[in-house]
């Protein structure tokens, strides 16, 4: 027997596999394409693009944290927009009270303020996401159609709350010194806020798959979301993992919330439930519960609002309608379905 | 017969029956137990919207599907009347032809959004309803040369329905009979008849399908019912049925516009609604609109009460302000599904 090994035999998919597999990726590109030759002037496109793409990263940051809770806990918390207005009043709170930090024109203390003020943000959202879990989600696990409900009176109540400690009236703060104006490069002037977006936004992709791929925590929940109950099976607290990660999801919340609040310069309590359309648009493009997908369709969002908002700008949020359904023909699942187990 | 006309689906408590019957008598005299403008408003917005809430409970209640886009349809029907009525000039025939034309719109709307998403999950139809709805909303307001924009439109009906025709000269018990009157009669009399048409329907072979897919949804598909086809009768007849309810606000209220159809917030209220009255029960629908609306128009008043009573204390006086009465509202829905899961109607049968 020793004499005849069986060696395995690792077949290479064929060609169109690999490229059916990697095609979400071409999407961005392809659009950012199709957008060039629609418009047709370069500097404008390049103006559109940077504000699609800053766009596109905020919608990611708040997208993310549902996607995730998704993945992990098959829950959908309709009460998500709640926790960005929530987020972006409790950063305002702080800029409003560093306003000599956001008046000066050192971008040390401009950065400082809303660093501060998004520490803050994420604090309460998470906090808030800590009572939420417990008191809203919890006896409902594993029951959509009451989850459903019982996350939309969540968002209710926040709402009210939220008019009962700010008040009724809409908040209006300019952004801090170092981040008004734009840059110019190549003839298209491109707003330095969205630069800021844009960063954060890449920075918390990078982190978020550095995480989820390489640290035990995210082993953990990448195995919750094939498998929670053989996860608990192999002595893990789930309900732990769920709490945490729900309390992650609604800081990302609070981050989104503040740097959206910062790109509009007003706040109201509707805000995050205004925001919560293209976000739901960007998770089911994406696939729900995955991350790269969320990615992807959040920049696809993002271009494609900005693009059509400037070709025909009746039809900026149809658009992104429309990209739903083609995707969805393409893909019913998304992008990236999810893999469960069971 | 009035077992027959009730399908015999009766109340079957002696509470609930007699809070029914209240609220028929209620409606029914309106016009001369309240006289006044707003009351009889109040009356004319209940009988509608408790056929907008049933006719959503038809999908939420007894086929066990979540949808947001209930306005969309409501509002489709609305501007079906309201368009007819603007361009063909006050007549029965453009409110008959607006009436049948939304109807068939939203019908048309519901099967394309069933065909999308109903093999899925019911958090997918529930997140893509949500956007339909909302981009619906922000299309009609663009579009201000052909719906108003978010200015809406205002319109003429027939001069036998407005205040100014007087069908008889003296008044009968105090109260001026007049085209208004008249017009509250029509809304009265056509949002009873399809409230009935709709406790037909789920009372029906069709409606027992329904329910046993809500209940489980693979054993009926087991059974040799074919799940996704009943899910998208109920979700077009639903769709139909809250056309007609938005085509008769569109009559009652002489102006159509995105903020008293469209909006995320009528939708906040019909969820809360058919929450609070009871899911899974047509009667359910009758109680949440009316306790809804008279605690809009009245537990404001309470708590005006209750914030000058209580003085200036810092929060509490804000939690207690009028304009807070949503928030109460929310903490009933969310106890109610967890605690009575059947609603008011539920807890009055004693089940």
């Amino acid at each position: 027997m020793s004499d005849s090994l069986i060696k395995p035999r690792i077949e290479r998919p064929p060609l169109s596999q690999v490229i059916e597999a990697k095609a979400p990726l071409f999407l961005v590109p392809v659009l950012m394409l199709i957008g060039l030759f629609a418009i047709g002037s370069g500097s404008t496109w390049l103006t559109l693009t940077a504000a699609g793409l800053a766009m596109g990263m905020m919608i990611f940051i708040m997208a993310s944290g549902l996607t995730v809770i998704f993945g992990l806990m098959d829950v959908i918390n309709f009460g998500h927009g709640a926790f960005i207005s929530l987020g972006a009043f409790a950063g305002f709170t702080i800029l409003g009270l560093l306003g000599g930090w956001i008046a000066s024109p050192s971008i040390a203390m401009n950065l400082g303020a809303v660093l501060l003020a998004v520490v803050f943000a994420m604090l309460v959202t998470g906090l808030a996401g800590y009572g939420f879990e417990r008191l809203i989600v919890k006896p409902v696990y594993g029951q959509h159609l009451k989850q459903i409900l019982v996350t939309m009176g969540g968002l209710v109540v926040t709402q009210q709350l939220i008019y009962v400690i700010w008040g009724p009236d809409e908040i209006v703060l300019a952004r801090p010194a170092a981040f008004q104006g734009s840059f110019v490069v190549l003839g298209a002037a491109i707003e330095k806020y969205r630069v800021l977006a844009i960063v954060i936004g890449l920075a918390l992709f990078v982190a978020m798959r550095l995480v989820l791929n390489r640290t035990r925590i995210g082993l953990l929940v990448r195995a919750g979301v094939q498998n929670g109950e053989m996860v608990e099976a192999l002595g893990y607290p789930i309900q732990k993992l769920f709490l945490a990660v729900f309390m992650a999801g609604c800081a990302l919340a609070g981050l989104g919330g503040v740097m959206w609040g910062l790109y509009q310069e007003t706040i109201t309590a509707h805000m995050g439930a205004e925001v919560m359309i293209s976000v739901f648009i960007v998770v089911i493009i994406g696939g729900l519960g995955s991350i790269e997908g969320c990615f992807i369709g959040a920049m696809l969002v993002g271009l494609l609002t900005n693009y059509t908002g400037f070709l025909i700008p009746k039809l900026a949020l149809v658009s992104t309608i429309l990209l739903m359904g083609a995707v969805l023909m393409w893909r019913p699942q998304g992008l990236y379905p999810v893999v469960k187990a069971h | 017969m009035i077992v027959k006309l009730l399908s015999g689906d009766t109340p079957r408590s002696k509470m609930l029956s007699a809070v029914l019957l209240l609220i028929l008598f209620g409606l029914l005299f309106a016009p001369f137990l309240f006289p006044g403008t707003r009351p009889l408003d109040t009356a004319a917005r209940i009988c509608i919207f408790i056929v907008l809430v049933a006719s959503y409970d038809l999908l939420l209640g007894y086929t066990g599907v979540v949808s947001f886009a209930h306005t969309m349809f409501f509002g489709i029907g609305a501007y079906g009347t309201a368009l007819a009525l603007v361009n063909m000039g006050p007549s029965y025939s453009a409110i008959a032809l607006g009436t049948v034309c939304g109807a068939l719109v939203a019908g048309a709307f519901a099967f394309v959004i069933a065909l999308f998403s109903l093999r899925v999950k019911a958090i997918f139809f529930a997140m893509m309803t949500l956007a339909v709805a909302s981009a619906f909303l922000v299309l009609i307001s663009q579009l201000s040369g052909f719906t108003g924009g978010e200015d809406g439109l205002t319109y003429r009906i027939p001069r036998e329905m407005t205040p100014a025709f007087k069908l008889v000269n003296e008044k009968v018990l105090g109260v001026r009979i007049n085209g208004k009157l008249i017009t509250y009669y029509a809304v009265f009399f056509s949002s009873l008849c399809l409230f009935l048409i709709l406790l037909r329907m789920v009372n029906s072979p069709f409606g027992r399908v329904l329910q046993a897919i809500r209940e489980n949804a693979f054993r009926a598909e087991a059974i040799g019912y074919k799940v996704v086809r009943y899910r998208s009768v109920a979700t077009i007849l639903s769709a139909v049925m809250a056309a007609l309810a938005g085509s008769l606000m569109a009559i009652w209220l002489r102006y159509t516009g995105p903020a008293t159809t469209l909006s995320m917030d009528i939708m906040v209220d019909i969820l809360l609604m058919v929450v609070i009255g009871g899911m899974g029960s047509m009667y359910g629908a009758v109680i949440g609109a009316v306790l809804f609306l008279l605690t809009q128009s009245y537990l404001q008043n309470l708590l005006g009460f209750l914030q000058e009573s209580l003085g200036n204390l810092p929060i509490i006086s804000e939690v207690v302000s009028p304009e807070r009465w949503l928030l109460w509202l929310g903490i009933l829905f969310i106890c109610s599904i967890y605690w009575f899961p059947k609603g008011i109607t539920g807890r009055l049968r004693g089940t």
